[in-house]
């Protein structure tokens, strides 16, 4: 039998600060990361364990101030059925659809996506487009992290030992537009051999502006491909740009060999996902 | 350790045991209801596929102080008004007559990974029943005659 560690499942936020703030503790919400690794015994087994399950503090899914905001034990089946999300996120939406199956999206959470920071996390490039913000909280207070700076090395991020995820807002700006991809081995119960997310804003004459293209499953984190976006702001989604974006994307990554795909399939696959991405938003 | 309490197959459930087991053990070793399989313990396979609160959850990945108060089923329950009866619930019976059942092992999990297709009102549309089994592995069938029997299920009669 797998080990039992001892586990505190407290109803409210503070309870859960007080917990963490005692000493180190492995919150657990969906478990669909954190009881595969006891099992499995990857890596140290924790000592004390936070069921996050009964904190209603951390769910929701709302309109706020032109941003969606989203707990963080939402999860993929919430996000797949939310009214909110299919009309403000749809991208999102897709790449909860494309997460394990059934079994997976009923359990896992946003929260716990970002939590695990796997460098193949499948909302993760979606969070770094779409310029989201994370909001986390401990005892010493709350605080909001961009999305862009979380994710710090592999599988490292920015919350702190005594902090958790509290929730994720994701602006909304007028005109933009987002997309996601992913390639995996099968549709369901594949972990990405490559994960991408494009966004931009579109107002016409001048071209592409705030342009984010952001991948998993390439480096030890989910990363945003600077040069590429470089490529794409200002420009119209042409096929020479597509072509130039593409080459780019291509020389830029440095993906590597693993028991899930090859360094050189990613890099090929990356660049033709964008380049089919900006195909169709180009219209030809 | 601690008591916890939940409904499985619509009758009440007391078991101590530390919060950490898996759902899936006490099912099996506590509860002594072993139609629930374990295959990989890692949510790859489903089949130890049950319903929590009516959604199909992989029960290897549910840690049991998260079921305190809740409701389980498990293929022993399928269909309570069956059992009474002494009766198979329409989805196994659908099972037998298509042949969908070989080895077994991923049996008990398809079977509950159906009935929450069913009971959230889905249909005999081929691609929606295979995207509601699509965290189920079979190794025997090739997963046709699976999908046959349950859009068989899932087709209103005339």
């Amino acid at each position: 039998m797998p080990a039992e560690p001892s586990i505190d499942t407290p109803r409210h936020l503070f309870e859960a600060y007080e917990r963490l703030a005692a000493g180190p503790t492995r919150p657990i919400a969906g478990g669909t990361d954190v009881m595969v690794a006891i099992t499995g015994e990857l890596g140290p087994i924790p000592k004390r364990m936070l069921d996050l399950s009964r904190i209603e503090e951390l769910r929701g899914i709302s309109l706020e101030d032109g941003s969606l905001v989203l707990g963080a034990r939402t999860t993929y089946t919430e996000i797949r059925r939310s009214a909110l999300c299919r009309e403000h996120l749809p991208a999102l939406v897709e790449a909860a659809a494309t997460i394990g199956a059934a079994q997976i999206q009923n359990r896992g959470t946003l929260g716990g996506n970002i939590a695990n920071a796997s460098p193949a996390g499948d909302t993760l490039p979606i969070l770094l487009a779409a310029d989201a913000v994370i909001l986390v909280g401990g005892q010493r207070g709350e605080r909001e992290v961009p999305a862009d700076d979380f994710f710090i090395s592999y599988r490292k991020t920015a919350l702190a030992p005594d902090e958790l995820i509290l929730h994720v807002r994701f602006p909304l700006p007028r005109g933009r537009e987002l997309r996601f991809r992913k390639v995996g081995t099968r549709r369901a119960q594949a972990i990405s051999k490559v994960v991408m997310a494009l966004a931009w804003e579109d107002f016409g004459s001048t071209g592409w502006t705030n342009v984010r293209v952001a991948l998993g499953s390439v480096a030890a984190t989910p990363i945003r491909a600077h040069a590429t976006e470089a490529v794409l702001d200002g420009a119209h989604p042409t096929p020479e740009v597509a072509d130039r974006a593409a080459e780019t994307l291509a020389g830029e990554l440095q993906p590597i060999d693993d028991v899930r795909s090859t360094a050189d399939y990613r890099r090929m696959v990356s660049a033709r996902i964008l380049h089919r991405l900006l195909r169709d938003a180009g219209g030809w | 350790m601690s008591a916890y309490r939940f409904l499985v197959n619509g009758s009440p459930a007391q078991v101590d045991v530390p919060g950490m087991r898996r759902l899936l053990d006490v099912l099996r070793e506590e509860l002594g209801l072993t139609g629930t399989k374990e295959g990989c313990g890692e949510g790859e396979c489903g089949a130890c596929s049950v319903l929590l609160d009516g959604q199909v959850v992989d029960a290897c990945l549910v840690p049991v102080c998260q079921v305190e108060g809740r409701i389980v089923r498990t293929v022993e329950g399928l269909s309570l008004a069956a059992r009474e009866r002494g009766d198979l619930d329409t989805l196994q019976e659908a099972f037998l007559d298509h042949g969908a059942a070989q080895c077994g092992i991923c049996t008990p999990g398809m079977l509950m990974a159906a009935r929450a297709y069913l009971d959230a009102g889905g249909g005999p549309d081929d691609g929606a029943i295979r995207e509601a089994i699509a965290g189920n592995l079979c190794r025997c069938t090739g997963y046709t005659k699976i999908v046959d029997a349950i859009a068989a299920v899932a087709t209103p009669l005339d």
